[in-house]
């Protein structure tokens, strides 16, 4: 089950893995996520489905090593392994039109992604471009070796912009900059910027939130809490939009990024950090002197 | 391996023979008299180190002296009480002869889980509430341990024999989904099996059991028991779908589509509540669901051997006074929290949880307030839980239900410092199947509606049962349902 057939590193720490999951690839639309266990032993962890092919029966995630589960991922499973779970897709559809407007209403959308959040950007690219819109998409990264699936997205948008923070390709800058400068281009214009999709770093959907806030421009950005089992019965996911408790995992997790209360989903996401890095430096050890030094358990 | 530890030393022994071999002998009176066989527990100070399960097993002669107590009544009050109707004076009698395998036999005609219920019914308002050898007593302490025996026999079973498979019918060539592994969706799956129908159980988690094995801790209910009885299931040939959610990954519709016959519905009710004060999106609070299903399914009491973490403090707060909080607080204790405190807003009279739980939590040092309400968790400088601030009670007049309301004291507060806070005030039912199945009917408390009889939903061929019908229940409730639906849906497939 859920065998992995294509594995990729699309760029340093960032690892393209295509998995069986039948069910999974027919039922997916973009925006949506599934819950995976790499190993019998590991954590659950949200992931973006970032493409399907329902002929092969297989989903394509991308997945950043930044902590135990997912370095050990990208250290352990390669083709022909299997993960342990792959389960959704979770979450809800992104809403490809227009906010409040009939669904035939076509407008210019700029999609801003921010390293690996190219890939929950992708499918909405090209879901926006496939009902007709004009989607303009900025990808950023810190630097030019960052930069994941410029290419699928340049095939999909109507025009893509490239920035990197130190300047090694494209625009020298943050992906905030750019949006700024087309809201304020297009400001005027007869063909304004109607909706804006902004995906990567908490910080940097905070910024593009920000930035989008006094045109009055609507801003959906998918929101990256600690999730646990990701139907909805746990509750550790809740974030505040506006004055309201919602669970990212059933009514996101999209949001309109002008409601959410970033700085409070960012010190939820850090509630672990003390265990997180526990958990890594054991593994690290571990991957060293070849031997698990974990204490004994009380059973 | 033996899944359950036998007391080192059991006490008084030698009476206990004495007992059986003079079993014919007594006379109803003296019979009534003889004194209940007390099982052992892990001391408190020791078992908060540890997760293994707190009583002892009984031993083959602790059962059988304790069987004996047993007055075979002919009116059955324990039976009737029985939510799935174990004979109970049956089963007794045979366990009183020592016959073990046909005295498991009998329980496993109608129960197909005793080593579970054993442990986690209610049976002191359950088989045990109207025992007559309690009533001859005036004390429920006295009634014969019904549900002692029921675990004692059932791993007894496991351990000396293997699980005895039911016998199967021929196929009928029929396919039912069911949806949730919970303990009403295996009774129903297991029911449904063993008469010939083909059975597939999808499971939203990568594990079977429901809140046997996310809510109901290790020291309550080991969870190599509950794999050994979903693994009898698998033996008679029921299907398993792990990482299956219904309604997001397949939907009830196309489960009809994909050549289903009928559908149960067993999705339990898995959805916290929270008390909506200031403060709960603070670093730190939790709901008991989260708490529980990190510890328990993902196995977090052995972090960083494990992968999943919780927050293990020095002080924490469990709101709310039912089994849950019991569970979560207990749990604490073994995650190492020197300070664990329950937080009620009523009395201990009004607590919801069982005697026992309560009694154990007591014992292994867990604090208690009563008549306090909680207005607001407490916040760190940088967004951590600091404590609860608590309103002070009174009890006032007994509700509608008899239960006395609480009472806020005109500005009296307190404030009980603690890092973590776990909030166990109930579930309801996740509302995901309701949203993704046209025509079922939904009460105002997100409950599906069902025939009483059949257990069929509004729609035709969907049946349901468990906590997703009764809100949260009992185990053997949600079996009991579980049984009721199966022979309804029997019933429905011959004649479709
Ligand atoms: C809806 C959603 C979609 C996501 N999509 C992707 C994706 O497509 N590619 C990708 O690389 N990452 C994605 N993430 C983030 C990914 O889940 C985390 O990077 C991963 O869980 C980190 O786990 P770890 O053990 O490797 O690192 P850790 O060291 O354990 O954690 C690092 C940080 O990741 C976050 N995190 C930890 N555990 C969890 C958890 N159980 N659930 C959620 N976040 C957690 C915390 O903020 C933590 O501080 C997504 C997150 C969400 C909520
Ligand atoms: C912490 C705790 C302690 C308890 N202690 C006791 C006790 O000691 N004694 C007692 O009698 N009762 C106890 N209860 C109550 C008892 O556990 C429940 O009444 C009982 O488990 C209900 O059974 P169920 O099969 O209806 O649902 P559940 O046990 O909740 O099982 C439902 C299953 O369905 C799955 N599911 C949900 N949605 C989907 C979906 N969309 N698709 C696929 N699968 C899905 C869930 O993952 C779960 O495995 C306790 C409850 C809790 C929370
Ligand atoms: S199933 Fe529960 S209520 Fe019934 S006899 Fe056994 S312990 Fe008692
Ligand atoms: S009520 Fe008590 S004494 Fe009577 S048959 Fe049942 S268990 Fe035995
Ligand atoms: S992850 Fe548990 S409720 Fe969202």
């Amino acid at each position: 089950m859920y065998r992995i057939v294509r594995r990729e590193e699309i760029a340093p720490s960032v690892t393209l893995f295509e998995v069986e999951a039948p069910r999974i690839a027919k039922r997916h639309r973009a925006g949506q996520f599934v819950m995976i266990r790499p190993l019998e032993s590991s954590e659950r962890i949200p992931l973006t489905v970032a493409d399907t092919n329902p002929l092969r029966g297989t989903v394509t995630l991308v997945v950043q090593a930044i902590g135990k589960t997912t370095i050990e991922l990208c250290d352990n499973l390669g083709v022909g392994d299997s993960l342990a779970t792959i389960a959704g897709p979770l979450g809800n559809p992104t809403h490809l039109g227009l906010p409040g407007k009939p669904d035939d209403v076509l407008g210019t959308v700029v999609c801003v992604a921010g390293g690996i959040g190219a890939a929950p950007l992708l499918p909405i690219v090209r879901g926006l471009r496939a009902r007709g819109h004009r989607v303009i998409t900025i990808l950023g990264a810190r630097s030019a070796n960052m930069l994941v699936l410029e290419a699928p997205l340049q095939a999909s948008s109507s025009e893509l912009l490239v920035c990197t923070d130190d300047g090694t390709r494209g625009h020298h800058g943050f992906v905030t900059r750019l949006l700024a400068d087309l809201l304020s281009k297009t400001w005027a214009d007869e063909r304004p910027i109607d909706l804006v999709f902004a995906i990567g770093p908490p910080r940097m959907m905070q910024a593009c939130s920000e930035a989008t806030r006094p045109f009055e421009v609507p801003t959906m950005v998918s929101l990256n809490t600690v999730m646990v089992d990701g139907t909805g019965m746990c509750g550790g996911c809740r974030v505040t939009i506006g004055k309201e408790t919602k669970y990212v995992c059933v009514d996101g997790p999209e949001f309109d990024g002008h409601q959410v209360q970033f700085d409070e989903m960012i010190r939820r996401q850090g509630m672990y950090v003390r265990e997180e890095s526990r958990s890594l430096e054991l593994y690290r050890e571990h991957i060293e002197t070849g031997c698990r030094a974990v204490p004994q358990a009380a059973e | 391996m033996p899944t359950r530890a036998h007391e080192p030393r059991p006490r008084g022994h030698d009476d206990l023979r004495d007992r059986i071999t003079h079993r014919n002998d007594f006379k109803a009176k003296e019979r009534a008299r003889l004194p209940k066989v007390e099982w052992a527990e892990q001391p408190a100070a020791i078992r908060i180190h540890n997760i293994r399960e707190v009583p002892y097993a009984y031993t083959p002669d602790q059962a059988r002296a304790e069987a004996i107590r047993c007055l075979q009544c002919k009116t059955e009050p324990c039976a009737n009480a029985c939510p799935v109707g174990v004979d109970v004076p049956v089963f007794l009698h045979l366990v009183a002869e020592g016959d073990f395998k046909g005295a498991i036999r009998e329980i496993r005609k109608t129960n197909i889980l005793p080593a579970i219920t054993g442990r986690v019914c209610p049976q002191e308002t359950q088989c045990q509430q109207n025992c007559a050898v309690a009533k001859v007593h005036k004390d429920l302490g006295f009634a014969v341990s019904v549900g002692k025996i029921e675990a004692f026999l059932a791993d007894w079973e496991r351990e000396q024999l293997g699980i005895e498979l039911p016998a199967i019918a021929a196929d009928t060539g029929k396919r039912i989904a069911v949806v949730g592994a919970g303990p009403s969706g295996l009774t129903c799956g297991a029911d449904l099996r063993r008469l010939g129908h083909a059975v597939t159980i999808f499971e939203a988690f990568q594990k079977a059991g429901g809140v046997l094995v996310y809510g109901i801790p290790e020291f309550r209910l080991p969870k190599a028991i509950v794999e050994a009885e979903v693994d009898v299931l698998r033996r008679m040939g029921v299907t398993f779908e792990f990482d299956t959610v219904i309604g997001q990954t397949v939907t009830v519709d196309e489960l009809f589509e994909e050549g289903f016959d009928a559908v149960y519905i067993a999705t339990g009710a898995g959805l916290p509540y929270f008390m909506e004060i200031p403060g709960e999106q603070l670093n730190g609070v939790y709901s008991a669901n989260e708490y529980l299903t990190r510890a328990n399914l993902m196995g977090a009491y052995r972090f960083p051997e494990t992968d999943t973490p919780v927050l293990r403090r020095d002080r924490i707060a469990v709101l709310g006074g039912g089994n849950v909080a019991m569970d979560s607080a207990r749990t604490a204790r073994r995650l190492g929290a020197k300070h664990v405190h329950v937080i009620y807003r009523r009395s201990h009279a009004e607590m919801p949880a069982r005697h026992e739980e309560v009694k154990h939590a007591m014992e292994e040092g867990i604090q208690f307030h009563y008549l306090r309400a909680p207005t607001e968790i407490l916040a760190t400088q940088d967004g951590w839980a600091r404590g609860v601030r608590v309103q002070v009670c009174e009890l006032g007049e007994a509700d509608a239900r008899g239960r006395r309301k609480p009472i806020p004291v005109a500005g009296a507060f307190e404030e009980i410092a603690v890092e973590v806070v776990v909030e166990a005030i109930g579930n309801g039912p996740n509302p995901l199947i309701p949203k993704t199945t046209p025509g079922l009917e939904v009460t105002r408390h997100g409950t599906l509606v069902v025939d009483p009889k059949t257990m069929m939903t509004a729609r035709r061929g969907v049946f349901a049962g468990g906590d997703i019908v009764a809100g949260a229940s009992t185990v053997i409730l949600a079996m009991g349902h579980g049984r009721q639906a199966a022979q309804a849906i029997h019933e429905y497939l011959q004649a479709a």
